[in-house]
């Protein structure tokens, strides 16, 4: 029955083929789908790590994690570098992470930090920054990429890097006169810090004297701005680590209501959450429109099968004349639904890994997204498995179908 | 439909039956291949009442004890001509039991004393004439030595120099396997040939003409 089944789709090979070409590309996408979704939300949580808390201006969760750890948006507001240097002295805090943004380079994000940036920062499973060439910067000029700036711009240890005013692509303001040299380039992370040019807290503040609203009013030599006084008035956010986590919920209280500036301290973890169900729609909707795609796939399964049925029933009544029984035809046309869509899934899969394998390295080197190419995780194989079901129960119209001709035609084939 | 009052016919013989259309042939046939059921009487093929068995267990006898032949595109056009013989043999372990050898040795037997070219064996059926078409039926009807042979209408689309080959060679193999032939046609210049000849029309009381 097997074999006639086999050879009967043979010999229909070109509807047959066409059917599970499009029930495998469902199949593709519709696993590729599930399968970038997962990662996506894995390397999002990766984002960081470590961090008990962020502190930045008075605004949302969302608004402040998205532009401290994403580089996305604009700060709406500074704080003061006194309000930092407070907080920072909190008996419970162990560690902080000064945060300036505003200014770019060639469309990358700088970032003013300092050395505690190195040594606390962390992502992943609490996996800490690290060299891929160089050092951290120590001087006030000296500049540390990540991994895709390096990559995209083709730099060089001991290259000059020009940091311009603001945070557009092109500006036209440029902080020429007080180039930056880099000395560092880090490790690939996966994390928005590969796009962020870091940079000292002083030279941020050094590029920017004799600035004002904007615009250039003097123009100073390195020596000039060194001997000024580089201690920033403010910065845009700062991270903490806790000595003990019990006591982040405490700080977090103190700093929401501090007097002297209005802040915000936000969990870090709590706002990727909700940031990623924020995003979780987009997410669904893919996820539903390749779901859709495979139910279009098997519904071309379907037409195709019924559509051939009319033009077998002469086959039909001689299998019926050998003997076959109304069942066996039900079972017939059952099981060519359930190779088809079988055949259908295992190309798709094929189809997919094959080109996981091409695509992988190409992905993470240009979103920074690690798909592996390995087996099929839990996700992918419930939406298989469901697949193969819906083909099977989808197969069960035409193979009704053949059982109602078999029944009402018995062997007459004069039609 | 059909109202048969009485009408037997004995192993091994030969039957021709003259049914034009409306005499009620195709629903005679299905009867006796286990298609269809009688509303009333009695229905005994082989010494079994086929009115009173299940649908499952008259597929199961057609399979088993029957051979049947179509006026034409008698095959799947997806398999080979040896395996269009041995298709008759996926339903039925009793046939298959009952073959002397292995099953493409015998469907190469029956389609030597069948005569048809072994170049033409291995072909798929579109190659083939209607003619041989019809002697490949003819051997799928007959391996496994199935009891009764029904033939409905194989000549109509022969020529007349085949329809009587066609016959010899099934006489000869029925004869064989002593096999029962029971063969419907409208071509009364067959008659002469079968040792017994009723007429449709005169047999069925509900018969239109």
């Amino acid at each position: 029955m097997l074999i006639l089944a086999l050879k009967s789709l043979w010999a229909r090979r070109l509807t047959a083929g066409l059917t599970l070409a499009s029930i495998a590309i469902s199949v593709m996408l519709l696993v590729g789908v599930e399968k970038v979704r997962v990662e996506m939300k894995e390397s999002f949580a990766r984002t960081l790590s470590g961090t008990d808390l962020i502190v930045g201006a008075r605004t949302g969760q969302i608004n402040l994690l998205l532009y401290s750890v994403f580089r996305l948006g604009n700060p709406t507001n500074n704080i003061s570098w006194n309000s930092y240097q407070r907080i920072s002295q909190h008996k419970g805090v162990a560690w902080t992470i000064p945060i300036a943004l505003g200014d770019s380079h060639q469309g990358f994000r700088v970032l003013g930090t300092n050395q505690d940036y190195f040594r606390h920062y962390a992502y992943g499973r609490n996996q800490p920054l690290q060299l891929a060439e160089g050092r951290p910067f120590n001087d006030t000029f000296e500049a540390v990429i990540g991994a895709e700036v390096a990559q995209k711009l083709g730099y060089r240890l001991g290259d000059p890097l020009i940091i311009a005013h603001g945070a557009g692509n092109t500006s036209f303001s440029l902080h020429d006169d007080l180039p930056f040299t880099l000395v560092g380039i880090l490790a690939p992370t996966g994390t928005p810090v590969d796009k962020t040019v870091h940079v000292r807290l002083d030279g941020l503040e050094a590029i920017h004297l004799g600035w004002q609203s904007g615009r250039k009013t003097l123009t100073l030599s390195p020596e000039q701005a060194r001997a000024a006084d580089l201690t920033p008035a403010s910065i845009t956010a700062f991270m903490v680590g806790m000595n003990n986590k019990v006591q982040v919920f405490g700080l977090q209280r103190a700093i929401n209501g501090y007097r002297a500036e209005p802040l915000s301290a936000i969990l870090p973890g709590s706002a990727l959450h909700e940031l990623w169900s924020l995003l979780g729609i987009a997410e669904k909707a893919i996820a539903f429109i390749a779901l859709f795609v495979v139910v279009a796939g098997l519904l071309g399964m379907l037409t195709t099968l019924l559509a051939g049925l009319s033009a077998r029933r002469r086959e039909l009544a001689i299998l019926r004349a050998l003997g076959a029984g109304p069942r066996h035809l039900f079972g017939l046309l059952a099981l060519e639904a359930a190779l088809l869509t079988t055949l259908g899934v295992l190309l798709g899969l094929a189809l997919l890994y094959g080109s996981l394998q091409l695509l992988a390295p190409l992905v993470q080197a240009q979103y920074g997204l690690l798909l592996y190419p390995g087996l099929p995780e839990a996700g992918e194989w419930r939406l298989v498995g469901l697949t193969l079901l819906a083909g099977m129960i989808i197969g069960l119209l035409p193979a009704a179908r053949a059982y109602y001709y078999s029944v009402n035609d018995g062997m007459s084939i004069n039609q | 439909m059909l109202q048969i009052p009485h009408f037997e016919l004995a192993a091994g013989e030969r039957l021709f039956i003259k049914g034009p259309s409306g005499s009620g042939k195709s629903t005679l046939l299905g009867l006796l291949a286990g298609i269809q059921q009688a509303d009333s009487g009695q229905l005994r093929v082989l010494d079994r009442d086929l009115s009173r068995l299940s649908g499952r267990a008259r597929d199961r006898f057609r399979a088993d004890h029957l051979g049947y032949i179509f006026q034409q595109f008698n095959l799947l056009p997806f398999l080979s001509v040896t395996e269009n013989i041995t298709s008759a043999l996926i339903f039925s372990r009793h046939k298959r039991r009952r073959l002397p050898a292995s099953a493409s040795a015998e469907a190469e037997r029956l389609l030597e004393e069948l005569q048809l070219p072994p170049a033409l064996w291995s072909q798929p059926v579109h190659k083939l004439s209607i003619g041989q078409q019809q002697r490949v039926a003819a051997a799928r009807a007959l391996i496994g030595r199935p009891e009764l042979v029904i033939a409905d209408e194989p000549t109509s689309a022969l020529d007349d120099d085949n329809r009587a080959a066609f016959i010899k060679l099934l006489f000869r193999e029925c004869s064989r396997q002593h096999s029962t032939l029971v063969f419907v046609s409208h071509d009364a210049a067959l008659e002469p040939l079968f040792s017994r000849v009723v007429s449709l029309s005169e047999l069925n009381e509900q018969a239109i003409c």
